[in-house]
């Protein structure tokens, strides 16, 4: 069987469905949180350039583009916060993190 | 089955585990170089589609830049990972039933795109549209009609960049810095101080 727009779908909602559960699962754990949104942007990603793909035009992968660069700002700004956050208090638990309200 | 089928199911598999290895590992290092792997051979996807310009972005914006941040980060803090992972198997179950009807439903979508939507009628694979390379394509359409959806996204980046600064620098008090200013504003008179000394006392201060 040929290699179709069904395959990469699938993997990409795999892979979306993998961020999703990480999310859920390393609720403490805010380092592996943002991990999991750049799995979730990646699989959005590779749904972009399947159907920029198998619909010939190119405005899809120029969108994915435009993802990707939001991507890595928030991944940058995302660790600062989490650096600064960890001069503050000394670790980064982030589900009692209630220091913010006020 | 042939050979592009043959790499396109060891390219899904390896995303697709390495992709699970990063929510599981134990270690948040091993992490991220499961993240760099699942971003490799997602890169490799995405050269079987045809977008080889995107595949060469993806390995070096996120390979050579996201995930040794990532890396860095991860090696910097000197945190107790072990604490972190407790409530893993408490919110395994909830997240298995969101995860797993999320699935189902986005598989159901693309089965049905494929078989129904206008995507599904162009079932040739892949054939380029132009004679033009893709990096090319990508760059004539860029670079026209998205030209300030592109200034945009330099400036997203931009202020990324800033606000990433602005957070993290820091001055400790401790710390001597060289202070330009105060050496160019520095005069004869504010640099040198004339002190009479009795003889035979010495200078103490």
């Amino acid at each position: 069987m040929t290699i179709g727009l069904t395959h990469y779908l699938a993997v990409a909602a795999i892979l979306f469905t993998i961020g999703v559960l990480g999310i859920f699962v390393n609720r403490k754990n805010i380092i592996v949180i943002l991990m999991s949104i750049e799995l979730i942007l990646l699989a959005v990603n590779i749904n972009l350039v399947a159907f920029s793909v198998y619909l010939h035009d190119v405005v899809g992968q120029i969108f994915a583009m435009f993802v990707l660069t939001v991507a890595a700002a928030e991944a940058a700004v995302g660790l600062a916060i989490l650096v600064t956050f960890f001069r503050n208090r000394g670790d980064i638990a982030v589900d009692d993190a209630s220091m913010m309200k006020g | 089955m042939d050979l592009q089928a043959i790499a396109f199911y060891l390219l899904a598999a390896v995303t697709v585990i390495s992709g699970f290895l990063v929510i599981t590992a134990r270690n948040p290092v091993h992490s991220v170089l499961f993240l760099i792997m699942a971003f490799f051979t997602a890169a490799g996807l995405f050269v079987m589609l045809g977008a080889e310009f995107l595949a060469m972005l993806l390995i070096v914006v996120y390979v050579g830049a996201v995930a040794v941040l990532f890396l860095f980060v991860v090696m910097m803090l000197d945190v107790d990972f072990t604490q972190l992972r407790e409530g893993f198997a408490r919110y395994l179950p909830i997240g298995m039933v969101v995860g797993g009807v999320l699935a189902v439903e986005m598989v159901m979508v693309a089965v049905t795109v494929a078989a129904n939507g206008a995507a599904g009628k162009n079932a040739a694979p892949a054939a380029p549209v132009s004679d033009l390379p893709n990096a090319e394509a990508i760059g004539r359409v860029l670079y026209t009609d998205y030209i300030y959806f592109f200034q945009a996204a330099g400036l997203v980046l931009l202020v990324a960049m800033i606000g990433a600064i602005v957070l993290t620098l820091r001055h400790r008090p401790g710390v001597r810095r060289q202070n330009i200013g105060d050496q160019v504003a520095r005069t004869p008179a504010s640099g040198m101080k004339i002190v009479q000394i009795k003889s035979g006392e010495g200078l103490c201060e």
